[in-house]
């Protein structure tokens, strides 16, 4: 079966990441970008598929500027066959990003969808349920473990409180949480051989949908900064300030 | 105005995170009515008609909503939603799994994990892991929006007296099933919810060594927690993780054992009331944010905290 898998773009996530002083957003100027963290386990649960002998076909998407397409060639690195790029310069909002996915999606008709639970610049945690609503899919939510069943799928979810298991009808999509599985490094002869595996670039305007986005961002601002407290010198005063001065036992 | 709020609920009981979530539609104004979806629901609805502010009880009692799943509830928060101004749910798993998918549905963007309410349209979230804070005004006519429970202080749970209404709408979008699940078992507060949370990082070096933190938290009536760090080694299962990439919390006391504080720690604890760090490295930033810092060796620290309490409570 044919797996759908979809990339971001975003700052790495080791970066200290600095609120510009007009307060219009982030600074994302000469700051180390990487894919997603979220879209890595992703993509390795789709290379394990196919070493599984379950996925016959890895199709890695990416929505963004031009650069994006390293996240793409990473993706095909690590075992993707062949990338999609939809190539625009506007920031594409989760609403927008999941029409131009269900355009990709009704063209390749994958028998499952594979993203990332959220992405880690804008943390929305909303772009795989909304493709899975515009596509009529069932959805697995903040996978840690997926099996393949025939027709079905079960996908063992991450909940407060637990884990919760549902089995969907196939097609599904899926959104990894952290436990999922640990992604590989891409080796230096699978880099090389990534960069002739096949890339098409299209546009939104190619796929017919109009990318405007809902929600406008009025302002960014770096979050209060906490003041350091006192240090003490041993356990006994510790509860001492605790119970006496803060009162919260 | 008009707002629907959805209720989180385990089929027994209300969760608080929907009073926080009624605090919520209460800043933003107008009518809030409250939706109970679920299977057997008598007692929650009971008791949304009980809290604070609510002006209405909707219930949509069906095996079909028994489990929460997401295709079914999206079908039936889209169809009763769409004759109101906004529609409000807690950020939970639960609201974060079907909210999304109601507004797609309703072909509207969402909020996500609002902190605060600038005005009707327009709210505060973090972004980038709590490193930056961002005000967004939302332009569709419905306003799907996810709310961080503890950012809000809770409404009253009684003394409101809210009418409540069956409603006979079944969704049954047929395309997933419940198979099983595995709750953790404890008889600890919540973690989302506690007023108390001690929580254990890489320095606890394995999972056995949680014990002691488990023997200070049953003394407190606190929730135990973990860094990612220490998920990732192993140590703990991921629903006790605290930050970003896991449960945000904001309980009156926050006690950090053998946690660095990374920034994505630091993301989802350090709206806590007060804050002790206790780590043998005094260069930690943890100890940055903290309001009371013992820099010891966790090992000799933590049971001596266990025999101080022991005398003080």
């Amino acid at each position: 079966m044919k797996v759908l898998v979809a990339v971001k773009r975003v700052i790495d996530y080791n970066v200290k990441v600095r609120v510009k002083p007009d307060n219009t957003g982030v600074d994302l100027a000469n700051v180390k970008m990487a894919m997603n963290p979220f879209c890595e386990i992703a993509v390795e649960e789709a290379v394990r598929l196919k070493e599984k002998g379950v996925a016959s076909e890895i199709v890695v998407v990416s929505i963004g500027p031009k650069a994006s397409q390293e996240q793409i060639r990473t993706a095909l690195a690590l075992g993707a066959d062949r990338g999609i790029h939809i190539e625009t310069d506007e920031e594409v909002q989760s609403l927008e990003a999941a029409k131009l996915l269900k355009a990709v999606v009704e063209k390749e008709e994958p028998k499952l969808v594979i993203l990332g639970k959220q992405s880690i610049d804008s943390d929305n945690n909303q772009t795989g349920q909304m493709l899975a609503a515009l596509t009529g899919m069932g959805q697995g939510t903040f996978a840690s473990e997926v099996v393949v069943d025939g027709d079905k799928v079960n996908v063992t979810r991450e909940v407060d409180g637990g884990l919760m298991t549902v089995a969907l009808n196939l097609p599904a999509v899926v959104t990894t949480d952290l436990r999922l599985n640990e992604p590989r490094y891409a080796s230096l002869p699978n880099i090389m051989k990534a960069k002739k595996k096949p890339l098409d670039s299209m546009s939104p305007a190619d796929l017919g949908v109009d990318v405007a986005a809902r929600l406008s961002t009025l302002k960014v601002e770096a979050p209060a900064a906490r003041q350091a407290g006192i240090k003490v010198a041993d356990v006994a005063e510790l509860v001492d300030k605790l119970k006496n001065e803060a009162k919260v036992i | 105005m008009s707002i629907l709020v959805i209720a989180e609920h385990d089929n027994s009981s209300l969760k608080q995170a929907t009073l926080n979530v009624v605090a919520a539609a209460k800043a933003i104004g107008g009518d809030i009515d409250v939706l109970v979806a679920g299977e057997n629901v008598g007692a929650v609805a009971e008791a949304a008609a009980k809290a604070e502010g609510v002006n209405k009880v909707l219930v949509a009692d069906n095996a079909a909503y028994g489990h929460f799943l997401a295709e079914n509830l999206s079908e039936l928060v889209a169809e009763v939603g769409k004759g109101y101004s906004h529609i409000l749910t807690s950020a939970g798993t639960t609201g974060k799994d079907f909210m999304p998918r109601v507004a797609a549905l309703l072909d509207v963007a969402q909020v996500s994990d609002i902190i605060r309410v600038e005005s009707e349209d327009t709210f505060v979230r973090p972004i980038y892991a709590g490193n930056a804070i961002a005000t967004v005004k939302a332009s569709d006519s419905i306003k799907v929006v996810t709310v961080r429970p503890t950012a809000f202080d809770p409404v009253a749970a009684e003394g409101g007296s809210a009418s409540v209404e069956q409603l006979d709408v079944v969704k049954d979008a047929g395309l997933s099933s419940f198979v099983g699940e595995e709750k953790a078992q404890s008889d600890r507060p919540d973690l989302a919810s506690a007023g108390i949370v001690i929580s254990g990082g890489r320095g606890m070096q394995n999972g056995d060594n949680f014990k002691m933190l488990e023997q200070v938290a049953d003394l407190l009536g606190a929730a135990v927690g973990a860094s990612r760090a220490a998920v990732d080694a192993g140590f703990v299962p991921n629903d006790m993780q605290v930050g970003q990439t896991g449960k945000i919390v904001a309980p009156q006391l926050y006690v950090a054992v053998g946690i660095s504080g990374a920034i994505q720690h630091l993301a989802g604890m350090s709206d806590s009331k007060v804050i002790v760090a206790i780590n043998k490295d005094e260069e930690a930033p943890i100890f940055q944010v903290a309001d009371y810092g013992l820099v010891a060796d966790l090992f000799e620290a933590v049971p001596q905290l266990e025999e101080e309490l022991k005398k003080v409570l």
